[in-house]
């Protein structure tokens, strides 16, 4: 299964890679957001998948699943909420200004050297 | 500290007093508050004359970074002494002459600072026995001439001027910088006396000869040697006292200095003598050659200091020689070193001399040009008297001074092509070839000086201003040094017991050096070689329209100069046209940068390092499972095909379920909580900025586009796979979680293990976790609500811009 895993992370790094380099800010935000997914379920992977109970204490039982990595993502999953979300809103008001989310178009305004 | 570190640190000192002075002494020449500083220290590095020649050297050291050996040790000997008593005497005397030259009209305040801030460098060069304090006056000796040559900064001449001068001397500098260093590393040591007395085993360092080869740079980039030389004819736009002081009398001498310093520790090296002294000959002879050309006053004497520098450098080469023999025959070798010191001062009076004069010319006429004076015998008397003496002591002739160091060059030039050494004997000839051919056009262009400002005909309609006599202030200080021109041309060996032996010993590093300059001393080559310069020399002057023509003819490509302007404009263009095959400004550019290096790092690393996979832990594949992979695996791929908006934020919704949905199987119950949330959340917001944004627009993707941008990210997908495999495979130790396993209940009295870690072991984390959404929440909301005036600010630029256009 964790090898499994490895090749979804893989294919998801790849796609939101692919996504990023594209022209349009949409797709750029959509593959971040993919990025992130991509490497939460990489963080889990590593701390093995699955040979113990869910990490809830319990007298009866000395065998749990890993939870730092649980505890790593917690935190990885709120924070990257939180820069999708100011990214959203960024190309949003970006567009608004600008009137395009293609990148190549938004070059720096000031033009130094002509 | 002793009184010798006040006297080095004094003009600097003083130059911070400079400001208040000249704001609330309006009424007196600011010049005159400045002389008592030279003046002084001239007369307080006289009391040491006693214990130079009696053969003592002083030495004081005052602790300013002994943790890395960097202490302000000052050492004065012989060479040290001469030094200090040109800057000092010089100084003064260009002060006085300073006082006449500027008017009070001028930023005098700047210019005495400046002046005080190089003498105090000066000095600090020259008594220095530590490589790194050395070092410090020296870029501060480029520092301070920089500021000096662009002292008039609304003349674009003085910046290229200034710009030039620092970017060369600052070049050698740099130079001189790696060759202490690695000099420092072979002696192990920063102090010059302690290299200088382990220089035996400096010898065998490795770092030896490149040690050599970067203080050689350094010293000849300062002292306007081939083919750095060419920052000295444009250093002219100085005002004239600066001229006469740093570019004629002692900042050019300090490269000289540095060679006579580290003789010593590198004479044994015959690299060392054949570079001096070639680049000394060249020097000497392309100076000398290229001022007959001249059309300016101060450019003839620009690139006659280049040729005097040339010979006195030179001369410390063959002088090196000495350290090859013993007894009677180093005596011969060593006789260049007494006549290289006694050039130097020789060259320093008559020199600063005529720079003055040039300078007072140019005040009476308003012109420098050699075409537009002459005639000004009878209009300038006194000038024109001192003008001879010091012409014709730099041209070589009796009984000036130049001819008695003149002879000396000459006598050891010729000498030393009979030493059985690094094969002086055979193609050393060209040594004297070289030294003759060289004094021919010296002069040359020396008569010619004088011809053509105060002979021939009185052409007063060309001049600017109407000639007249120059003020007594002006004239004092060349008087003084014409004075000495002729004392010491008639009376060498004032000179010889108490400063040329003495620095000549310093030089060689014996006790047996002997000064001794006569008039005539019999039919020798060397009066021969004389005679054979007056007479081509005259021979020159005479027919002299009809060959310079040709010197001008040269082609400009192989002009030092144009090659020097050619890389100051070729090296931005390059650069910058270098910097936009990458810096486009576009996003994506970086991107594909920044990835592709990912990979090919990836790539590099696991082609030289071994590793290994094993797979020993791995639990089964449940058929749930394998129905999400295949979901999450569909969902993203559709997300790059997809067309509307609509359907790929649904697909992206069904790849954030699906990880939850492995959150789930993975036995993670709070991430798959949270996970939900989230998802549901950000898919709300996408859906509320969608519906303000455009459709999917690919902007016409082009097929290489897509094919370049799959293959990088396959490629980064491969990274990560790859990656992923080979840590898994290789778990080299168990995982601390065990410690939170047993202890969650009974130390943090809590159950749920990942909350427990979240706010109680590791609850820094989260404190910060929360500030970050609180600082993205207050982001977006300034990013919603300060519209009105962000638009406002947006429009203003626009509207700056415009005109610029």
């Amino acid at each position: 299964m964790e090898i499994l895993m490895i090749f979804v992370c893989g294919i998801l790094t790849s796609i939101s890679v692919y996504l990023i380099l594209s022209k349009s800010l949409i797709r750029i935000v959509i593959g971040t957001t993919l990025l992130s997914h991509a490497a939460n379920l990489f963080l889990i992977t590593m701390g093995s998948l699955r040979d113990g109970a869910v990490p809830i204490y319990d007298k009866h039982t000395s065998d749990y699943v890993d939870p730092i990595p649980q505890a790593l993502i917690l935190t990885a999953i709120v924070i990257s909420f939180a820069v999708t979300a100011f990214f959203l809103v960024l190309a949003f008001r970006s567009y608004k200004e600008l009137g395009t989310d293609n990148v190549e178009k938004m070059k720096g305004v000031p033009q130094d050297d002509d | 500290m002793g009184i010798i570190h006040i006297a080095v640190l004094l003009p600097l000192l003083f130059a911070l007093i400079i400001p208040i002075l000249y704001r609330f002494y309006k009424r007196i020449h600011l010049g005159w508050f400045v002389l008592p500083v030279p003046v002084i220290l001239f007369i307080y590095f006289l009391t040491y004359i006693q214990n130079i020649m009696s053969g003592q050297s002083i030495e004081k050291t005052a602790k300013w970074m002994p943790q890395i050996g960097m202490n302000f040790a000052v050492h004065l000997d012989g060479l040290s002494f001469l030094f200090t008593l040109l800057i000092t005497g010089i100084g003064a005397l260009v002060v006085l002459y300073s006082i006449g030259y500027l008017s009070q009209k001028e930023q005098l305040g700047n210019f005495y600072c400046y002046l005080l801030l190089f003498m105090g460098a000066m000095l600090g060069v020259v008594l220095s026995d530590n490589l790194m304090v050395l070092y410090l006056f020296w870029e501060l000796t480029s520092f301070s001439s920089f500021l000096l040559i662009s002292y008039w900064r609304e003349k674009k001449a003085s910046l290229y001027g200034a710009q030039k001068s620092m970017l060369i001397t600052v070049f050698g500098g740099l130079c001189l910088l790696g060759g202490f260093i690695l000099l420092a590393l072979a002696g192990k040591t920063l102090s010059v006396s302690e290299l200088i007395a382990n220089a035996d085993k400096i010898h065998n360092s490795p770092t030896f000869i490149m040690a050599m080869v970067l203080v050689i740079i350094g010293a000849m980039s300062k002292s306007a040697q081939f083919p750095f030389y060419i920052w000295l004819p444009d250093a002219m736009e100085a005002p004239t006292p600066v001229s006469a002081y740093l570019h004629s009398a002692t900042m050019v001498k300090a490269g000289i200095y540095l060679i006579a310093r580290v003789t010593p520790i590198f004479a044994i090296s015959q690299g060392f003598i054949w570079a001096v002294t070639a680049f000394g000959l060249v020097t000497l002879f392309w100076g000398s050659l290229n001022a007959t050309k001249q059309q300016d006053l101060k450019g003839i004497l620009a690139f006659s200091t280049v040729s005097q520098l040339g010979m006195i450098m030179s001369m410390l080469g063959i002088g090196a020689v000495s350290y090859h023999f013993q007894g009677d025959e180093s005596q011969l070798y060593l006789a260049a070193y007494t006549a290289a010191i006694f050039h130097l001062i020789n060259h320093a009076t008559f020199k600063g001399a005529l720079f003055m004069i040039t300078g007072a010319v140019d005040h009476a006429c308003g012109t420098r040009d050699i075409t537009k004076l002459g005639g000004l015998v009878t209009i300038m008397p006194i000038s024109f008297t001192l003008s001879i003496i010091t012409a014709l002591s730099m041209a070589g002739v009796p009984p000036f001074n130049g001819f008695l160091s003149k002879e000396s060059f000459l006598e050891s030039m010729i000498h030393v092509t009979q030493a059985p050494l690094f094969s002086l004997n055979t193609i050393g000839l060209l040594i004297p070839i070289a030294a003759i051919l060289g004094s021919v056009f010296t002069f040359v262009y020396s008569i010619r000086f004088v011809g053509s400002i105060f002979l021939g005909s009185y052409k007063p309609d060309k001049l600017p201003n109407t000639p007249h006599e120059e003020s007594w202030l002006m004239l004092l200080s060349p008087t003084i040094l014409s004075i000495l021109v002729i004392g010491f041309g008639l009376f060498p060996n004032i000179l010889s017991k108490p400063i040329i032996e003495p620095a000549a010993n310093a030089i060689s590093h014996s006790d047996k050096a002997h000064a001794e300059f006569h008039l005539f001393h019999g039919f020798t080559p060397a009066f021969f070689s004389t005679l054979f310069i007056y007479v081509l020399g005259i021979l020159l002057i005479l027919t002299f329209h009809r060959w310079v023509g040709k010197l001008h003819k040269h082609p400009e490509r192989f002009m030092l100069n144009n090659w020097y302007d050619q890389i100051g404009r070729y090296t931005p263009f390059y650069s910058t046209k270098l910097t936009r095959t990458y810096m486009t400004g576009f996003i994506r550019n970086n991107l594909v940068i920044i990835f592709s290096m990912l990979i090919l790092i990836t790539a590099v690393t696991l082609i030289f390092v071994d590793f290994s996979l094993d797979f020993e832990k791995v639990s089964s594949v449940r058929t749930f499972e394998a129905i999400t992979v295949v979901m999450i695996t569909i969902a993203s791929i559709m997300i790059v095909f997809a067309r509307s908006r609509l359907f790929s934020i649904i697909m992206l919704s069904a790849v954030g379920y699906s990880v939850a949905i492995f959150f789930i199987f993975f036995n993670a119950p709070d991430l798959a909580l949270t996970q939900f949330v989230v998802e549901t959340i950000s898919t709300a917001l996408f859906l509320l900025c969608f519906y303000h944004l455009p459709n999917l627009s690919r902007y016409n993707e082009d097929r290489s586009f897509k094919v370049v941008n799959a293959l990088i990210s396959i490629g980064v997908g491969a990274v990560v796979t790859i990656l992923g495999l080979i840590a898994y495979g290789n778990k080299h130790f168990p995982s601390i979680a065990e410690f939170y396993q047993k202890h969650v209940y009974d130390l943090a009295e809590g159950k749920n293990m990942v909350n427990v870690i979240l706010v109680d072991f590791r609850g820094t984390d989260t404190l910060f976790e929360s500030s970050v959404l609180g600082i993205a929440g207050l982001g977006i909301y300034t990013l919603i609500r300060l519209r009105a005036k962000h638009k406002n600010g947006y429009e203003r630029i626009e509207r700056n811009e415009q005109p610029e256009e």
